[in-house]
């Protein structure tokens, strides 16, 4: 990329609520319910229908709010966004315009070379998700076009920020700690393949040096946040390429294609949209006491910067661990209850890091749904310390009770009794393990210490781990004393 | 057109004493409908199962568990939601459209055990001040069949007038109860914004529109708020406010009642007729106690313009879902998305609501918002003010209804701009999101009705009520007794 002109990128980021029932009806919004099996007059937009405003959204809205250091506005108003299309049954969509719900926040996001920078937040509004067309399924008739109207008054946050990325890769870390955010907060499953969380970005290329904007386009269908750092990163490219050339830009939207790789414009007539704003007249203003506002902020758990600084604090982490374990809500939790019940923190990091990330990435599911809770765990963890078992027997036993679903003490038990600890046994198999190899002996007997590791592993294996490795150890070492004794 | 039949409050103690049954009501209302078939008032009729749920009512009365609207039976406009027959609101974009919910009105009414007799024809979703702008054709003036009864709630205004139902529901969003009210010689009461909820009333302009009665009595439009009036959890701006005893309020003594009377809404185009039956209401009061006092509303003649401003910019909204993909007319033979919106909507719509959309979608647009809508609400808060301000110096406002009685089928239809004017003593209400009363107060030359208006503030529907109470029962007294119509 030519370094004569900078990126300024700005994100609109669309968070769908997970309340139970939807922002203007009381219609449920399970996903992946049958076809218009989750829907009234309200949402259909039924002649004579009316909206209520579902008040657990406000709750959302405002944890988000806080969250990200806005104001909450005391007073916001709904506004009618009118344009035509099939899956938006009234014609209009509910949302907010002039005196949106929170403005003038900030979340900082983390630069490549480490350092933080904050992006400041616009605005946060309220609005009602439209309903789906369906055209390119198998039994979709050609020229036709099903309608779905079940995500149809589903609650979204607007999120809009300021023009304050100037790299891809800052657009992907800023949606992927909105993410994480919207997940601490419990508002959002913030999962992007199934768009519960979206994104538009506005780019403009700019004379590198200059505080001036460019003439930009609105950027759209980036499902991922690999596919957002494509898209931009072809949307630079692309505008770089035009000026270079002493082109202009065209003010346009353009959808990202991701089996493509390109971006390519959106037809002029479905863009050329005056939403025709005005007040809603169906819904009074949201009123909201300093008191009320006062209790989000009090209820509000912790997030995740101050969550990893005492992870580092608390429990002695190194700062990588507390970033990966504070990554995820669900993680975070798993491994508070776990460090709650053993003594070795970093053990425990160790062991959610590894083994417990493994089978929930196996699983493909999130770590509080694993078969082994914290609890579980812990019981493992401190018979591994305590050197009743070895850490691969352990991790035999964790992945078992991951397959029946019981607690690992028979697991546990079972595995002491099989352990060799015949003293007696154990020293003949050492001893027998190092005159089958006379050439290793000799050399460690002389001194090459390391040669200790290599003879207890060939015995830990030769017992499939049924034994205390230290207890093995121990027994080389009297071995090896023994053995130079008699030589002198 | 003297039916000899009389309002609710009359038919109560007939009900009660088993001289009359719903029935034997029921049957005559029949009667009358075939024969007062040439009016156009209805659009529906649910004569089919009607006679058995009369009966059914009967049978509750018998056993003393009958509701306190037993016997009354509605007329109610094809704007309300009702899963029974269709909701067409004149339009024949919704011909055949079925509810699949009913209004919140009118399960309390049917809760009160009213009975619904039809659906009463109107001016295409409620756009019109005539009622000519019917997709079901014109309804006509019970005493004159060349005049229109006034609009858009005509139907309902039309089949009281005529006897052909004990009252109805009407929807009012600048004047559409109260003037075809006046027109056709009945009460008509337009309750506060707030006080009576909208769910089930298909939008025209939501912040203007409310529902209310149409009645051959001020106490029977009291009897029908009764029921309706108080908060619904399915109306976001249904008013928490207390619903009080609107029957009980009719016997309000009026001394001391302070009447202010707008100079601005006895000018110009005033017709003398109606001026002086107006100001001898006027005097009525006074003679029953009450302070008659000029007051000034200065912003009247802006009103017009912001109102359909305002109506039309929340009706180019509130219509947009009739776009033919999920209910209502889809044109045959669009082979384009676009193409099905727009022959949809030219086929389905009449020309009166076509222009309001233009109008309110243009008013709306970027470049233009600040000019016409913008403006629009500044006028709404100027008016509001207007009101407060003449309103901290009386208790109510007497008005005409409307600057003339009744005018002829087709006289102001060609002319949309002289229409429009025709509402300049009602839309002001709406904007400031009033109560306002229609009571017949006398007849012109020609023996039309004459409509006078009593106008207060927010949620008081009781002074209103008692007020146009005595009013009626005064002029009821000077014309010996008889009935008004």
């Amino acid at each position: 990329m030519s370094a004569r002109f900078e990126p300024v990128i700005g994100l609109e980021v669309h968070i769908q609520l997970q309340t139970r029932s939807k922002i203007f009806c009381g219609c449920s919004t399970r996903f992946g319910a049958e076809a218009n099996s989750q829907v009234c007059p309200v949402c259909m937009g039924l002649p004579g229908a009316l909206p209520v405003l579902n008040r657990k959204v406000l709750e959302s809205a405002c944890r988000l709010a806080l969250a990200t250091g806005c104001r909450v506005n005391r007073v916001s108003l709904f506004a009618r966004k009118n344009y035509f299309y099939p899956d938006l049954p009234k014609g209009y969509q509910i949302s907010q315009f002039d005196q949106p719900f929170a403005e003038a926040g900030e979340m900082p996001i983390n630069l490549p070379d480490g350092r933080e920078r904050a992006i400041r937040i616009r605005r946060i509004h309220l609005e009602d998700d439209a309903g789906k067309s369906i055209h390119a399924e198998t039994f979709v008739r050609a020229g036709e076009t099903l309608l779905d109207l079940n995500r149809c008054g589903v609650p979204l946050i607007e999120l809009v920020t300021e023009p304050d990325f100037h790299a891809p890769a800052e657009a992907a870390d800023f949606l992927q700690k909105m993410r994480q955010l919207v997940r601490y907060l419990e508002i959002s499953s913030g999962n992007m393949e199934e768009g519960s969380l979206r994104c538009d970005a506005n780019i403009s290329l700019r004379p590198a040096g200059s505080t001036g904007l460019g003439v930009k386009t609105e950027l759209k269908n980036m499902n991922s946040f690999r596919h957002v750092e494509r898209a931009l990163a072809f949307e630079i490219e692309r505008q770089n390429r035009l000026l270079a050339e002493g082109g202009r830009i065209e003010p346009q939207t353009l959808l990202w294609d991701p089996l493509r790789g390109a971006v390519e414009p959106m037809r002029s007539k479905e863009e050329a949209h005056d939403y025709r704003y005005f007040p809603e007249p169906d819904l009074m203003p949201v009123r909201l006491s300093a008191a009320w506002i006062e209790e989000q902020q009090r209820l509000l758990p912790e997030l995740p910067a101050a969550r990893k600084s005492r992870y580092e604090r608390v429990y002695g982490l190194p700062a990588y661990d507390a970033a990966v374990l504070t990554s995820d809500l669900a993680v975070a939790d798993y491994f508070e209850r776990l460090a709650s019940r053993v003594e070795d923190k970093k053990a425990a990091s160790n062991w959610v890091m590894g083994e417990v990330l493994r089978a929930a990435r196996v699983r493909n599911c999130p770590v509080n749904e694993l078969a082994v809770i914290p609890e579980h765990l812990a019981e493992l963890l401190q018979a591994l310390g305590q050197g009743r078992i070895p850490p691969q027997t352990a991790r035999r036993i964790f992945e078992e009770c991951l397959e029946n679903g019981l607690p690992p003490a028979a697991a546990i038990a079972r595995e002491e009794q099989a352990q060799v600890t015949d003293g007696e046994a154990l020293r003949a198999l050492v001893r027998e393990i190092l005159d089958a190899h006379p050439e290793e002996t000799a050399a460690w007997l002389n001194g090459k210490d390391k040669l200790i590791s290599f003879f207890a592993g060939i015995i830990m294996q030769s017992l499939q781990g049924r034994a205390d490795p230290r207890r093995v150890m121990a027994l080389l070492n009297e071995e090896r004393a023994a053995r130079r004794t008699i030589e002198k | 057109m003297h039916t000899g039949l009389a309002d609710f409050q009359s038919l109560k103690p007939l009900l009660a004493g088993g001289t009359l049954s719903c029935t034997r009501l029921v049957e005559t209302y029949l009667q009358q409908i075939d024969k007062g078939a040439h009016l156009n008032a209805f659009v529906t009729l649910f004569s089919e199962h009607l006679l058995e749920k009369a009966a059914a009512i009967d049978r509750k009365r018998s056993q003393g568990k009958a509701g306190r609207l037993a016997g009354m039976v509605l007329g109610i406009k094809d704007n309300l939601a009702w899963t029974e027959g269709t909701t067409t609101c004149g339009s024949r974009f919704l011909s055949g459209y079925v509810s699949p919910y009913a209004a919140t009105v009118l399960q309390r009414l049917a809760a009160a055990d009213a009975l619904f007799i039809g659906k009463t024809n109107m001016d295409e979703f409620a756009m019109g001040s005539s009622s000519e702008h019917s997709a079901f054709g014109p309804v006509h003036h019970p005493l004159d069949l060349d005049r229109v009864p006034g609009g858009s709630s005509g139907g309902s205004a039309a089949a009281v007038a005529a006897g052909l139902c004990t009252a109805a529901l009407g929807s009012d969003t600048g004047g559409s109860i109260r003037q075809p009210a006046s027109f056709c010689g009945i009460a008509g009461l337009r309750p506060t914004w707030g006080r009576v909820s909208r769910y089930g009333l298909v939008a025209f302009a939501s912040s203007l529109d409310q529902i209310g009665p149409l009645a051959h009595s001020v106490a029977d439009c009291a009897e029908v708020l009764q029921v309706i009036a108080g908060q619904d959890p399915a109306d976001a701006t249904c008013a928490a406010v207390p619903v009080p005893d609107y029957m009980a309020a009719l016997q309000r003594d009026l001394k001391g009642l302070r009447i202010g009377l707008p100079s601005e809404y006895f000018q110009g185009g005033l017709e003398a007729a109606v001026r002086d039956a107006v100001e001898e209401c006027g005097r009525i009061l006074s003679a029953a106690g009450a302070e008659l006092m000029p007051v000034s509303l200065p912003h009247t003649e802006y009103a017009i313009a912001a109102y359909y401003i305002i109506a039309d910019a929340e009706a180019s909204a509130n219509l947009a879902r009739f776009d033919g993909a999920r209910f209502g007319h889809r044109s045959a033979g669009a082979t384009t998305l676009e193409e099905m919106y727009f022959r949809s909507r030219s086929e389905g719509f009449g020309e009166e609501v076509k222009r309001r959309i233009m109008l309110g979608t243009f008013v709306l647009s970027s470049g233009y918002y600040e000019a016409y809508y913008g403006k629009a609400q500044r006028v709404r808060t100027l008016l509001q003010r207007d009101f407060a301000e003449a309103f901290s110096k009386c208790d109510l406002l007497l008005t005409p209804v409307c600057p003339t009685t009744a005018f002829r089928l087709g006289e102001k239809a060609a002319d949309p701009l002289s229409m429009y004017l025709s509402d300049v003593y009602t839309v002001s209400v709406n904007m400031a999101g009033l109560p306002a009363l229609a009571l017949a107060c006398g007849r012109d030359a020609a023996g039309l009705p004459i409509g006078a208006q009593l106008i207060g503030p927010a949620f008081s529907e009781p002074l209103l009520l008692a007020a146009g109470h005595y009013l009626e029962s005064r002029m009821v007294a000077a014309s010996g007794g008889e009935s008004r119509s």
